[in-house]
């Protein structure tokens, strides 16, 4: 199949169509690592990952192992986990705190900054053998936005601020709703699902499955009280689903049932009432009523394209999508919390995560059987097609119609065919992805369409 | 370890975890609810912070009883569709240790192997299970089930779908 004609992309008949070859292909899926994952900006982590000097931190991305670490000097660098000398993984703990890291094979050692310090019999090297060039060696680039950090294999790659794009505003309404900055508490969830990795990403930002696949979250969450009853799609207001550029979507909706961050709700403890209520106060001082409402009131899931997705609705939680194979990806979320929350107040949103994300909570794992059973179904073959055309010619579009995908498939579809990050035509005409939104909008009064 | 009540002691604990197993391979979770206490809490940790406390970490499950029932009933109402169809499970439980905690409860650890199978893969939970067992007339009910995996990472099962 030509690259060219992988997406079907007919904007006067409202169609959309993405060839399944692009989830099953082993060529493809090479194709993606050369001209995507090595191309963009990919996360690494956050840097209250590694919040004192010392601290290091495994990672693994597109396929190469590496580690992030705070130096002696305070700053944060990511190296390749791997000896300059012989290749063994340098860092071979998951995480910890070291001065000194030393390779166990030769018994190489390297500071926090990377220098080469010590080579056991270095007085047998001839005077060629330099150690200022045998350090640890960092990706091509590597640079942080508001404490999230990326790489770049690509040395060549605009820079970070430039390539977020849209994605800016959107990650500075979840920093700012903390009034001393976010941490990522400690605990991961770590699995594998037996799909393509964009399978994940539009599973992430897809509002139309909420009320067919997570049925049985709705019901616990209505259960307890919640007032739900108007939860149909018809009755539901739609949100506002947005391409912010480079590949980089939302969708926001109104927050029905409380958010940990200044809005409260009953489910939440009396005990929890008056820090929720003082937050809002501070947000609205800091910001005006507006951008305070539409942090605490609305919800968002936002995509850092390609493989970055920050969910912010009953809790945040960063979740990274890691390829292992066309069929295969390993996802590792994290739970970001304001770094001034304790007690009851973290309690309460500790509590809000587990009802709906992880493996473990209520809604997580139907995903995990829903992006399986997508990946099974495509071996039935003879039906070649996925159809994205929800709302394309809805003129106000909501998280339900499906933009939000189809800006991260013109995206991919761009890269794909070797083109780069501009002029890729994602459905947004230009000024919208800098326009103000306000609450109102996700309402459901959004302008603009897709034309 | 095993504290006064000696072998009487220890088989009626070792029945108790049987039972329970039993009632979660049978997919009786209804029952299996019932065996817990109204204060009673069912906490998973992440598989890499075996040691996290859900106040202050980022853990798999933290059920009190209320939530407890609302799992109890998802996993049994037909719409938790990564066990529907259900998985087959059978659960192994050994090197059971018993505490007296001195307060007429017992502190209780046991190894447990739970073998799920479904949609082509076989693969186990493995870990430990340790409960705060509560005397009730002349049976246990459990305040406190904490269970650990020793998976490094949930891999290929994709979720905590079963009860471990």
């Amino acid at each position: 199949m030509d690259i060219n004609d992988l997406i079907i992309d007919d904007r006067q008949r409202g169609i959309f169509r993405v060839h399944r070859s692009s989830m099953t292909s082993m060529d493809l899926f090479r194709r993606e690592r050369e001209l995507i994952f090595e191309k963009c900006w990919i996360y690494v982590g956050h840097e209250s990952e590694v919040e004192n000097p010392g601290d290091y931190r495994r990672r693994t991305l597109a396929g190469r192992p590496l580690f992030l670490a705070r130096g002696e000097d305070g700053k944060v660098r990511v190296f390749l986990n791997s000896c300059p000398h012989r290749g063994a993984l340098v860092c071979r703990r998951a995480a910890g705190n070291a001065s000194i890291l030393r390779c166990f094979y030769h018994g190489w050692s390297f500071n926090t900054k990377g220098d080469l310090i010590a080579v056991p019999g270095e007085d047998a090297y001839g005077p060629g053998f330099d150690r200022g060039e045998l350090g640890l060696k960092e990706p091509a680039r590597v640079d942080s936005y508001r404490g999230f950090y990326f790489v770049s294999f690509n040395p060549l790659v605009e820079d970070l601020v430039t390539y977020l794009a849209g994605a800016r505003d959107y990650l500075d309404l979840v920093v700012d709703q903390a009034e001393s900055g976010m941490r990522v508490v400690s605990g991961s969830n770590r699995y594998t699902i037996k799909a393509n990795w964009k399978l994940l990403v539009e599973n992430s930002l897809d509002s139309y499955h909420l009320l067919t696949t997570h049925r049985t979250y709705v019901d616990y969450i209505t259960g307890l009280g919640t007032d739900d009853s108007r939860a149909t799609m018809a009755a539901r207001p739609p949100g506002l689903a947005r391409a912010l550029g480079n590949g980089h979507c939302v969708g926001e909706n109104i927050a029905r049932h409380g958010r940990p961050i200044a809005h409260w709700h009953p489910l939440f403890g009396e005990e929890t009432r008056e820090p929720i209520e003082r937050a809002r106060v501070r947000l609205v001082k800091k910001y005006g009523e507006e951008r305070a409402r539409r942090m605490a009131d609305t919800s968002r899931n936002l995509l850092v394209y390609p493989n970055l997705l920050v969910l912010d609705f009953v809790a945040i939680t960063i979740r990274y999508i890691e390829p292992l194979a066309p069929g295969a990806m390993d996802v590792t979320a994290w739970h970001l919390v304001p770094r001034e929350e304790s007690g009851a107040l973290l309690a309460t949103r500790l509590d809000s995560y587990l009802t709906f994300f992880g493996p473990g909570g209520f809604a997580t794992p139907d995903d995990v059987e829903a992006l399986e059973s997508c990946q099974e179904g495509f071996r039935a073959s003879g039906n070649e097609w996925s159809d994205l055309s929800r709302g394309m010619l809805n003129p106000a579009p909501g998280t339900s119609d499906e933009l939000q995908m189809r800006g991260f498939w013109r995206q991919w579809h761009a890269n794909m065919q070797g083109r780069g990050r501009t002029n890729v035509q994602d459905g947004e005409p230009e000024e919208r992805k800098t326009a103000a939104v306000s609450v109102s909008d996700i309402q459901g009064n959004a302008p603009a369409g897709e034309r | 370890m095993t504290a006064d009540g000696g072998p009487a002691l220890r088989e009626s604990v070792e029945e108790f975890l049987y039972r329970e197993a039993a009632l979660l391979d049978d997919w009786s979770l209804d029952a299996w609810v019932d065996l817990f206490t109204e204060d009673a809490r069912y906490v998973v940790p992440t598989t890499d912070l075996p040691e996290g406390d859900p106040s202050r970490d980022l853990v798999f499950i933290d059920d009190d009883i209320t939530r407890l029932r609302a799992r109890a009933l998802r996993l049994t109402g037909g719409n938790a569709h990564r066990e529907h169809p259900r998985s087959r499970t059978r659960r192994f439980v050994s090197n059971v240790r018993i505490a007296e905690t001195g307060d007429g409860e017992l502190s209780v650890s046991a190894n447990v192997l739970v073998f799920r199978f479904r949609s082509g893969e076989a693969a186990p939970y493995v870990g430990v299970v340790d409960y705060i067992l509560r005397r009730e007339r002349d049976d246990f009910k459990i305040a406190y089930r904490r269970a650990v995996l020793d998976l490094e990472s949930l891999a290929w099962h994709g979720a905590v779908s079963i009860i471990f």
